[in-house]
């Protein structure tokens, strides 16, 4: 019992994000259509984000966005921290503890954008092969090359 | 293939799931990631820094800025990329771009367009609050930029396509999404010309005026100010090219038709 607590119920996102990649992979792999594949590269790219955003979650902490009531005020609520028995540096002091790292999102808001912007481009190659060739199934796809090669 | 596909996939989600056990738990506050000094440096530092109190952005537009200056670049390459790949003819010939009749077509739903009509105006200051107060709240230029483009693609829907490419024609949309990355690597090449590191927004403390007393110096301003440029720019760049590729790809690059 503590072995599945331990494994799954504590990494429950890396479950999480391993069967949803391997949902996209088998899509990537084994469909034969243009479009089902571009589906899977897109679940595959969220599996990814997930397990991004997951790692940089921090119990107890907040999001990391510093809570602000213009410059005055924060260094007024400091003070006031201070004569409560907290550390009295001023409003600049702030606990990595008390936010969740923010390295991850950052690295994956720019990650969503270029997983827009590849399926965009996907998808425009697969709508030029559909004109090309009247169809979205590869194997369909490959006759019609060979065919118009010999 | 189906059966090596499968057995493929099932071995590397099985290793997957095997390193599992090694990873931090959820939310462990002493997980590898949380503990490393540049992300405690983030968010401690952050705010003295640059003044901006949404970390993400702040790592987004300043610590990492060339990371999002050339997400940015890449973001405009796909777009130009769909309109290579779609059609390039279209570009130049104007006629194709006007509506197939002036009237109202007779399919198209009155509430829709109506309710669309008070939506957008809506939407779009929404999104130029979202870009400008990014570094504040949650938000910033991609963010904006989205919500921006897709208010243009919501006009298009309700309506039909040559009705929304009137406002902004493929040729504007490209300048537009060019503008933003100029915008963007001109911030930069102005921190270079003022003798600093490129995208170094505290050299550009010369265009700010001296910083009253007691406010925060302005060399610190000026990397908050900094990244409100760059976020616009990005914003451009976004909301041109999001517009860009629903256009493209709903109209097979023909920019006519229903959607």
């Amino acid at each position: 019992m503590d072995a599945l607590q331990e494994i799954v119920i504590a990494r429950f996102n890396y479950w999480v994000y391993v069967v949803l990649m391997m949902i996209g992979l088998h899509a990537m792999i084994t469909k034969n259509n243009l479009i089902k594949k571009l589906i899977g590269m897109s679940i595959f790219q969220t599996a990814i984000i997930l397990f991004f955003v997951s790692v940089g979650v921090k119990e107890g902490a907040t999001i990391p966005i510093v809570s602000h009531h213009g410059h005055e005020e924060v260094a007024g609520e400091a003070g006031h921290h201070g004569e409560g028995g907290g550390p009295a540096h001023g409003a600049d002091e702030i606990d990595p503890d008390d936010h969740e790292n923010p390295l991850p999102h950052v690295l994956m808001l720019t990650a969503i954008v270029v997983g827009v912007a590849t399926l965009g481009v996907g998808l425009a190659v697969s709508q030029k092969i559909y004109r090309e060739y009247g169809s979205l199934e590869e194997n369909e796809i490959l006759e019609a090359m060979r065919s118009t090669d010999g | 293939m189906k059966t090596l596909g499968f057995i493929v996939v099932a071995v590397i989600g099985a290793l997957l799931i095997y390193a599992e056990g090694d990873f931090p738990a959820w939310g462990d506050p002493q997980s590898p990631a949380s503990q490393h000094a540049i992300s405690r440096h983030f968010i401690s530092q952050a705010m003295s820094e640059t003044a901006v109190p949404n970390m993400v952005t702040a790592v987004l537009a300043d610590y990492r800025g060339y990371d999002t200056m050339f997400e940015t670049v890449v973001i405009f390459t796909a777009g130009i990329a769909i309109i290579g790949i779609l059609g390039m003819a279209r570009l130049t010939d104007r006629e194709s771009l006007e509506p197939m009749s002036e009237t109202e077509p007779a399919d198209r739903d009155m509430i829709v367009i109506n309710t669309c009509r008070l939506l957008i105006p809506v939407m779009q200051l929404f999104a130029f609050y979202v870009v400008a107060h990014g570094h504040h709240s949650p938000g910033g230029g991609f963010q904006g930029g989205v919500i921006l483009g897709v208010s243009f693609i919501l006009w298009a829907i309700a309506r039909d396509l040559p009705t929304a490419l009137r406002g902004i024609r493929p040729r504007r949309m490209i300048f537009l999404a060019a503008l933003g990355v100029v915008i963007y690597a001109g911030t930069g090449a102005l921190s270079l010309a003022m003798d600093a590191k490129l995208l170094d927004y505290s050299a550009l403390q010369g265009f700010l005026p001296p910083a009253p007393a007691g406010a925060l110096p302005s060399e610190i301003m000026a990397r908050s100010h900094g990244m409100l440029v760059v976020e616009v720019g990005v914003a451009f760049t976004v909301s041109a090219i999001m517009f860009g590729i629903y256009t493209y790809l709903s109209s097979m690059g023909r920019l006519k038709g229903g959607f």
